[in-house]
C-alpha cells in the first residue's frame, strides 16, 4: 500500500498528490512515468512523474479527472492509501544536442507532465520559453511553478478568460518568426494539439518532440497496448518513450487507438466504487 | 474389479457446451478412488524411466506408490521434496511428452496418468491442509529473485530450504509471472497459483512487489545497496512479438500477452466489476498455433465471440501445442484454419479490424536441416471477415535487466547467456526460464530455477561468512 501524504487541489478537475514511494523517488527522473492501481479492481494507469523528493520519499503526481480510476484517484483524502504504484518506469528526457531556445508547449492534460520537463532543463541551468494554454481558466494549472522554472511564461486561454485569448499555437508562431534560433520545441497534451504543432512546426524544420500517453497495461515492455508508429516502425511507448521525435509519430493511429475503449470508458464511470457514481 | 490397465482413468470435466460460458476450470481432477485406481497401473519399475523425463527430478513411483497405500500425507511430502509447485504443475505440464513418454506401460497402451496424480495429492493437501518442512539453520546468505514467475518461485522455494534468505522481486502487484498473467483461469484457477505462491512463502521466502529491477532498484543494487549474497534473474519473457504485416496496429488487434493480461491478471472478464476492459468480436482470428495460441482462442470464446479461428501457416502435425489443449479446443469449437498465412489487417472507416487477408501455404520437402519450409501458394489469397485479431506468435525476452546491466552477456535474441547451472557472465548471478531459453514451458523454467538453486547453493557456501 503507498501513502498519499498530501494533496492539493489545483482546479475543479486537477488534483495533485505527493505519495510515499521512496524507491520510486530515489529513482526518478524527469520524463518518466509511473504506474498506479487504486485498489484490487482497479485499474493500472501511467501517470507522468511531476516531481519527486528522495529525501522526503515521495512522488509527486497531477492528472485531470478524464476517466473512473482518475475520478475515484480525486475524491482520496491525504492520508489514505492505494493498492499499488510502481516506478520509475520509460526512458528519462534527453537534453538537446544544438544551442538554441528551448520552448516547452503544454496545452490542457500537457500541462503537468511538461511541468517536471522545463525543471529538468532549468536544473541543468538551461533558459526554457513556456507557452501553457487550456480551453479556459479553470483547467490552467501550475502556473506560478512553471514561472519559477522558465525564463519566459506565456498563458493563454481559449475563451480569452484569462490570460491572452488564443491558444499555444499563436504564441508559438511567434516564435518561430522571429528568426531567433530553436533547439527544441517539447509539446505534451491532448492529441490533437500535439499534432497541430508538430505540423505547425515542420516547414521551419525545427526538431520538436512530443510526450505520448496512451492505453498502457503492464508499462514494462511486456503487453504492447501501448504500441505506435514512429518514422514507419511499430514502438512500445513504455521502454521506448514516452518521449519520441514529434515529426515521426503516426498521430492518425494514435488517435484512433486511443478510442478503443471510449464506450467501456463510459460504461466504467456508472460502475465505480467509490461513491463519486462517476459524476463530478 | 480388475483394473483396464492399458487405459489412463478418465478424468471428468465440464461439458464443452457449458465451459464456454464460464472461466471455471475444465477437467475436475480426479476422486479418492479414481486416483487410487489409477495408481494401480503403477509397475513401480525399479528403474524408474519416468523419472528422467522430469524436469525437476520427482520421484515418482515413491509417490505414487504413496497414493495406493492411501497415505497421501506421505505422498504430498515425497512429492514436494523435489517439487514446490505441484498443484501447478499437476494442470500445466506437457507430461505427455515429458515423464509419461518415458513410462512402461505407454509401450502398449496409455501411460500411468503421472499428471493427474500429481494434481490430486496436490489438491488433496490443499484441501486438507498444507504442512511446511523444517528448515535447516540460516546460513545467513541473502538471495535476491527477480521474477516471481515459475523459475523464481521455483529456485527461491529450494533456496529457502536449504537455509538461505530468499527475497524475490516482482514487477506487478501480484505473483505468479505467466501463472497468473498468462494461463487463464479455467486451465489454472488463480486461488491454485495463490496457496502454492503462499507455500513459498511460509518457507520463509519474502516477496516485493510492484518493483521492476533494472528501473527501480539496479541488479548492482541487489549487491551494493541491499547487501545481497547472489540473484537469480527469472524475468521471462517479454515484448511480444508481432507479424509484421500492415494493419497489426489497428484497432481490435492484441498481442497475445495483452489479450491475456487484461482478462487473466486485471480480469477482464468481470468488467465492469473490475475496471479494466477488453473488446472481444464476433469474429476473432487467433494467429498462431502453440499454447498461448490455443489459451487466446478458448478466452476470446469464453469473452462471448461467435466464432474464433485458430490462423497457422503449417499443417495440423507441426503446431507447437499441447495435444490436450488443441483437443479442448478443438471440443470447444475453435476452428482450425491452417496452411494458412496472414499477409494483411484491413480495418474501416473508424480504423477498427474488419478483415485478415491470407495466402494459402503449402509444405515443401524437407531441406537439408530436416525442416519443412511453409511455402505461399500463388494467387490463392483470401479474405476472411474478423473483427479481432490476436497476434500469438511469440516474444522475445524482456529488455529491462539486461540494458541496465554492465558485464552480463546476452545472445543474438536478447536472452541471457548462461551455463548449463544458469550461471551467467557476471559473478553471483544466475538466470533461467524464458530469459535464458526464449518463450518455453512453464516446467523447464522451473528445472532452470532448480538447478540454478543447487550451484547458488554451493556458490553460498563457498563465501565466507560475515
Amino acid at each position: 500500500m503507498y501513502k498519499l501524504v498530501t494533496k492539493r487541489v489545483l482546479s475543479d478537475v486537477s488534483t495533485l498528490f505527493e505519495v510515499e514511494a521512496p524507491l520510486v523517488a530515489r529513482k526518478a527522473k524527469p520524463g518518466q512515468f509511473i504506474i498506479l492501481r487504486i485498489d484490487e479492481k482497479g485499474e493500472r494507469i501511467p501517470l507522468t512523474i511531476a516531481d519527486s523528493d528522495p529525501e522526503r520519499g515521495t512522488v509527486t503526481i497531477i492528472f485531470q479527472e478524464v476517466g473512473l480510476t482518475t475520478k475515484c484517484l480525486a475524491k482520496k483524502e491525504a492520508g489514505e492509501y492505494i493498492a499499488d504504484f510502481v516506478g520509475p518506469l520509460g526512458k528519462p528526457m534527453e537534453f538537446p544536442e544544438h544551442p538554441g531556445r528551448i520552448i516547452a508547449v503544454g496545452g490542457g492534460v500537457g500541462i503537468a507532465p511538461i511541468y517536471p520537463k522545463v525543471k529538468g532543463f532549468y536544473q541543468a541551468g538551461m533558459d526554457v520559453f513556456s507557452i501553457i494554454g487550456a480551453r479556459t481558466k479553470d483547467f490552467l494549472i501550475l502556473e506560478d511553478e512553471m514561472r519559477l522554472v522558465s525564463k519566459e511564461l506565456h498563458v493563454c486561454t481559449d475563451d480569452g478568460s484569462y490570460g491572452r485569448h488564443g491558444f499555444v499555437s499563436d504564441v508559438l508562431q511567434n516564435f518561430l518568426a522571429d528568426g531567433e534560433q530553436i533547439a527544441e520545441i517539447i509539446a505534451v497534451g491532448p492529441l490533437p494539439m500535439m499534432r497541430a504543432i508538430v505540423n505547425q512546426t515542420r516547414p521551419y524544420g525545427v526538431k520538436t518532440v512530443v510526450s505520448l500517453n496512451p492505453i498502457m497495461v503492464d508499462g514494462t515492455g511486456m503487453c504492447g497496448a501501448c504500441r505506435v508508429t514512429v518514422a514507419g516502425k511499430t514502438k512500445f511507448t513504455c521502454v521506448d518513450g514516452p518521449v519520441f521525435d514529434g515529426h515521426q509519430v503516426d498521430f492518425d493511429e494514435l488517435v484512433a487507438r486511443s478510442r478503443m475503449y471510449q464506450t467501456e470508458e463510459k460504461q466504467a464511470l456508472g460502475h465505480c466504487r467509490c461513491g463519486c457514481g462517476g459524476e463530478k | 474389479m480388475e483394473p483396464n490397465v492399458t487405459k489412463k482413468h478418465p478424468m471428468e470435466e465440464q461439458k464443452a457446451a457449458e465451459r464456454v460460458k464460464n472461466f471455471s476450470e475444465v477437467p475436475y481432477g480426479y476422486n479418492i478412488d479414481t486416483a487410487i485406481a489409477e495408481a494401480e497401473r503403477c509397475l513401480e519399475c525399479k528403474k524408474a524411466p519416468c523419472r528422467q523425463g522430469c524436469p525437476v527430478e520427482v520421484d515418482i513411483p515413491a509417490f505414487i506408490g504413496l497414493i495406493k497405500e492411501k497415505k497421501f500425507g506421505e505422498g504430498v511430502f515425497a512429492l514436494k521434496s523435489k517439487n514446490n509447485l505441484p498443484a501447478i504443475c499437476g494442470r500445466v505440464c506437457p507430461q505427455e511428452s515429458q515423464c509419461e513418454s518415458f513410462c512402461v506401460r505407454a509401450k502398449k497402451g496409455d501411460s500411468v496418468a503421472i499428471g493427474r496424480l500429481e494434481r490430486f495429492l496436490a489438491d488433496w493437501e490443499l484441501e486438507h491442509g498444507v504442512d511446511v518442512p523444517a528448515l535447516p539453520v540460516p546460513t545467513g546468505k541473502k538471495v535476491a529473485v527477480v521474477g516471481a514467475g515459475p523459475a523464481g518461485l521455483t529456485c527461491a522455494g529450494d533456496l529457502a530450504r536449504m537455509g538461505h534468505d530468499v527475497t524475490i522481486f516482482e514487477a506487478f502487484h501480484m505473483p505468479g509471472g505467466v501463472l497468473v498473467y498468462g494461463i487463464p483461469e479455467f486451465r489454472l484457477p488463480k486461488e491454485i497459483v495463490r496457496k502454492e505462491v503462499d507455500y513459498i512463502q511460509r518457507l520463509g521466502v519474502k516477496l516485493r512487489t510492484n518493483i521492476v529491477i533494472g528501473k527501480t532498484i539496479t541488479i548492482d543494487e541487489l549487491f551494493s545497496e541491499e547487501g545481497f549474497h547472489a540473484v537469480f534473474i527469472g524475468t521471462g519473457a517479454g515484448l511480444p512479438t508481432f507479424l509484421g504485416i500492415p494493419g497489426e496496429n489497428l484497432l481490435g488487434v492484441y498481442s497475445a500477452n495483452e489479450f491475456l493480461t487484461r482478462t487473466n491478471l486485471m480480469k477482464a472478464y468481470l468488467f465492469p466489476e473490475y475496471d479494466t476492459p477488453i473488446k472481444v468480436g464476433k469474429n476473432v482470428a487467433v494467429v498462431g498455433a502453440g499454447n498461448v495460441a490455443m489459451d487466446s482462442a478458448r478466452t476470446a470464446l469464453r469473452l462471448g465471440a461467435e466464432n474464433v479461428y485458430i490462423v497457422y501457416r503449417r499443417s495440423d502435425k507441426e503446431m507447437p501445442a499441447r495435444l490436450e489443449e488443441i483437443h479442448h479446443a478443438e471440443e470447444e469449437g475453435v476452428q482450425f484454419n491452417l496452411l494458412t498465412n496472414p499477409i494483411k489487417i484491413s480495418g474501416d472507416e473508424n480504423g477498427w479490424v474488419k478483415g485478415i487477408e491470407c495466402v494459402k501455404m503449402r509444405l515443401c520437402e524437407p531441406d537439408e536441416s530436416g525442416r519443412c519450409r511453409p511455402e505461399p501458394i500463388e494467387k490463392s489469397n483470401f479474405v476472411f471477415a474478423v473483427d479481432t485479431v490476436v497476434v500469438a506468435v511469440g516474444q522475445t525476452p524482456n529488455p529491462l535487466v539486461p540494458q541496465t546491466t554492465a558485464g552480463l552477456k546476452t545472445g543474438r535474441r536478447g536472452t541471457i547467456e548462461a551455463d548449463e547451472s544458469g550461471k551467467t557472465s557476471r559473478a553471483g548471478v544466475w538466470a533461467g526460464g524464458d530469459i535464458v531459453t526464449g518463450a518455453a514451458t512453464v516446467i523447464n523454467a522451473m528445472g532452470a530455477g532448480k538447478t540454478a538453486a543447487k550451484a547458488m547453493d554451493e556458490y553460498l557456501r563457498s563465501l565466507p561468512t560475515a
